[in-house]
């Protein structure tokens, strides 16, 4: 009896699923060296602000977001355009970035929050 | 009843052949793992913050920590991190190249690229392992302990030790022999479990002899916890010159033990506190791991594709899926870098 609990392949497009032409070839490898210009320049940067800037300058919390908002930047493009997610369905995205985010910023928040607490007492 | 009901032709009924999301069942799995792997990194990632923020020794800072090249020796801020993160970029560049090229049934294509990206996979496990290497054998000055209990990381360019020349028969070496040998070991060794004095170092076997080292130069003191009398604040923290010289060699030809310590180990390190250490091994380290599973995965899904199994199935889906784990080991380290070797 043919199995019908399996669906091997199944990336939403029209006509063959999952296959794409030479032609969309052209043009998906285009974005890929895009993203991937973009991640080595944004990686050059942060080297070079990490390099020149000292941790005790006043522009240091400054730079530290830039750090965090470039980190961001480059994990974005790693998942949605090399890890495809941004061509999956929508649920797929959402059953998978918003447990995430929800944990992982009550997560960050908790242990700040505890880590000040544990430093004042710390240093008291 | 009647009126109500309408004809639904095959394809709009579900007949158990739709998965969810319109996915295959393999890859949602893989992302579902990846989200769990994604929140045991955070765990990591986010301990090693607030451990930091609540320690009360200052913190070493990735620029001062991770500043050598192989060959090149010190004075290079990051740019091997920044390497190592390049190398893995392109090998999850190449890596996606293999997928697109699996979409278009390019065996070949998925061949070469897929061999590219085993290759970027090796060279920064290599990496990392000098890295490591580095990070365990630490730098020729150490940490040191200064006479008043502040203690302090050294920054500039080593003297060479250039011989011992034995003014005290020990059981091996005879009066006035000249030892060229194991010089830099034996200095370590011996300025560690403080058997240096004045000038005068105590060897294994019990003889004595004068060291005879160059002249160090920009020996620079940064003090990383205070002690009665130095500081580690922005404006007291850096000590140079011939003061900063003769902190450290009071300290280190003391003739105390545990004043100074070489590299790293689960206990200590030079670069700063205990966990510290920890951190590095534990998160560079699972790090690791997982790039040398997904080099792995990444060479058995090769031998598939060489073998033609997938293109007999009509899809590269499996090229995809191990490419989504070996995206997520290069997007792990994006964090890795920022957190443990940039703030």
């Amino acid at each position: 009896m043919e199995r019908d609990d399996l669906i091997e392949y199944s990336l939403p497009s029209e006509g063959k699923v999952g296959l794409h032409s030479e032609q969309e070839g052209i043009s998906i490898r285009k974005k890929i060296y895009k993203v991937t210009i973009l991640l080595t320049v944004v990686t050059v940067l942060e080297v070079f602000l990490g390099a020149f800037i000292k941790q005790d300058s006043g522009i240091w919390p400054l730079v530290k977001w830039t750090f965090v908002a470039l980190t961001i930047l480059k994990a974005g493009y790693i998942v949605v355009v090399f890890m495809h997610l941004g061509d999956e369905r929508p649920w797929l995205r959402y059953v998978i970035l918003v447990p995430y985010c929800l944990f992982i910023l009550y997560l960050i928040f908790i242990a700040l929050w505890e880590a000040t607490a544990i430093k004042g007492v710390l240093s008291f | 009843m009647g009126g109500h009901s309408v004809q639904l032709n095959q394809k709009q009924l579900w007949g158990g052949r739709v998965s969810p999301f319109q996915v295959s069942y393999g890859k949602m799995m893989m992302w579902f793992f990846l989200v769990s792997d994604a929140l045991t990194f955070s765990g990591l990632l986010v301990s090693y913050g607030f451990t930091r923020s609540d320690s009360t020794e200052a913190w070493p800072i990735g620029e001062e920590t991770f500043n050598s090249l192989p060959f090149l020796g010190h004075g290079y801020p990051l740019v091997y991190v920044a390497l190592m993160t390049f190398i893995l970029i392109v090998s999850s560049v190449t890596m996606v190249l293999a997928v697109e090229a699996g979409h278009r049934m390019d065996k070949r294509g998925v061949i070469k690229w897929m061999i590219a990206t085993i290759i970027g996979g090796f060279f920064f496990l290599g990496s990392q392992a000098w890295e490591w290497y580095h990070f365990i054998h630490g730098g020729e000055f150490g940490k040191v302990e200064l006479a008043d209990g502040s203690i302090a990381i050294v920054k500039g360019h080593f003297g060479e030790v250039e011989d011992f020349k034995v003014i005290k028969a020990g059981k091996h070496y005879k009066k006035d022999e000249v030892i060229k040998d194991d010089l830099m070991h034996s200095f370590q060794h011996a300025a560690k479990t403080g058997n240096i004095k004045n000038g005068i170092i105590t060897l294994h076997d019990g003889s004595k002899a004068k060291i005879n080292k160059a002249e160090d130069h920009d020996l620079t003191l940064i003090i990383k916890k205070d002690g009665k009398i130095n500081k580690s604040t922005k404006e007291t923290k850096v000590i140079e010159g011939e003061n900063a010289k003769k902190l450290y060699y009071d300290a280190i030809y003391s003739g105390q033990p545990n004043r100074v310590f070489y590299g790293a180990t689960l206990k200590q390190n030079e670069y700063g506190p205990q966990q510290y250490g920890q951190f590095f091994f534990f998160i560079t380290g699972f790090h690791g791991f997982h790039v040398f599973s997904g080099v792995v995965i990444n060479i058995i899904i090769c031998v598939g594709v060489l073998l033609g199994t997938y293109h007999k199935r009509g899809h590269y889906e499996m090229v995809e899926k191990t490419g989504l784990y070996w995206h997520f080991v290069d997007l792990v380290w994006v964090f890795v870098f920022t957190f443990f070797y940039l703030i």
